[in-house]
């Protein structure tokens, strides 16, 4: 049975795309066959960000309007099997997303024995993010313990629950929270929101507390997902993310401020 | 605690606190926006009424106001139709 899962925000620039990119490459990693869509039409960077941007030949688009088949348009990952990329187009509009185009290819997926489809959407509220979110099973929620970050996530969570295609039905998308760039130690200074307080506005489960790491923009700079990178913080936090959606419970990490050994004169003058 | 730490005069403010009383008084006062929102067929009905009651009397569209409220057992649609002086 295949899952689709849309990895969304409302906001832009939290991290939707490093979270995708990662969440696919890990679940793919484990030996399931993943495909990760791009819905960002017009402003493509999955491609960039998974280091495949000089493969791409055919888009999304072109799938839709029969230009290409979905074999030729899907690039196969080369560092990890069973992983395999659909980029968004970069020239068309928006409206060429239809719901006819984007369910017809999320059912060959299914049909090509894809066990998870993950969509990254686009930010906003707009068309491609409809699209992204319509077909999803479950959500992946990506917030920054920020105002704005949160308010977003709350807005894209109604209209999860109202126009999604399993709420038309009456059912309701699973949802998780993924709290990125967090940084334990301004959370513990009062000049961050804590993760237990993004969740209690929220009122969803956490699926993982991914910590601010210099080894993201590294990641991004050489086109390889974050999760590959097995020393960085934040590639561990998304590993854990992934066997928490497998079913596995284990303890979050890098959630606390590291405690720094204080030498003599710290501990009396502070 | 250090020694320095005790003569520091005021705790800096902490603002994470902040953004949690806003964030929750903002997001209830959004979803109880949404649950009292009226309904989508709201304009359409007014504007239909407008057309039949201009065959009788003249009005203008702001003339006709119609409104929901949203009662405890029961919803409560009011039409208030203000009729132009008659000489």
């Amino acid at each position: 049975m295949s899952k689709v899962i849309v990895v969304t925000s409302g906001k832009g620039g939290v991290g939707k795309t490093t979270s995708s990119a990662a969440f696919s490459a890990g679940l793919a990693a484990r030996g399931h066959k993943t495909a990760v869509i791009d819905f960002d039409v017009g402003l493509r960077n999955l491609d960039l960000i998974m280091g495949v941007e000089r493969r791409v030949i055919y888009d999304f688009v072109n799938v839709i309007n029969g230009e290409a088949t979905l074999k030729q348009a899907l690039i196969k990952d080369k560092r990890v099997d069973n992983l395999y990329i659909l980029p968004a187009s970069q020239t068309r509009d928006k409206d060429a997303l239809t719901k006819e185009g984007v369910e017809s290819i999320i059912n060959e997926l299914k049909a090509d024995g894809f066990d998870y489809i993950v969509c990254d959407s686009p930010a906003g509220i707009e068309k491609g993010a409809f699209m992204a979110l319509y077909f999803a099973d479950e959500a992946i929620v990506v917030t920054n313990p920020e105002v704005s970050s949160v308010r977003d996530s709350d807005r894209i969570l109604g209209i999860l629950q109202s126009r999604s295609k399993v709420a038309e039905d009456g059912g309701s998308v699973k949802e998780h929270l993924l709290i990125t760039r967090y940084s334990p130690d301004r959370v513990e200074g009062g000049d961050m929101l804590g993760m237990d307080d993004i969740v209690e506005i929220l009122s969803i489960p956490l699926i993982g507390v991914i910590p601010e790491s210099g080894s993201v923009l590294q990641a991004s700079n050489s086109g390889n997902p974050v999760i590959m990178d097995k020393e960085s913080t934040a590639g561990q936090a998304y590993e854990d993310v992934v066997s928490r959606f497998l079913g596995e419970d284990i303890p979050l990490r890098f959630v606390d401020v590291e405690q720094k050994k204080k030498g003599f004169f710290q501990k009396i003058f502070g | 605690m250090g020694l320095f730490n005790f003569f520091k005069k005021e705790k800096k403010k902490n603002t994470a606190n902040l953004a949690k009383e806003r964030l929750q008084i903002l997001i209830a006062h959004e979803h109880s926006n949404k649950s009292t929102k009226s309904p989508d067929y709201l304009p359409k009905l007014r504007d239909e009424l407008v057309q039949v009651i201009r065959k009788y009397v003249h009005v203008t569209d702001k003339d006709v106001q119609v409104n929901v409220e949203k009662g405890d057992d029961f919803d409560t649609l009011e039409l208030n139709i203000t009729l132009p002086e008659s000489k």
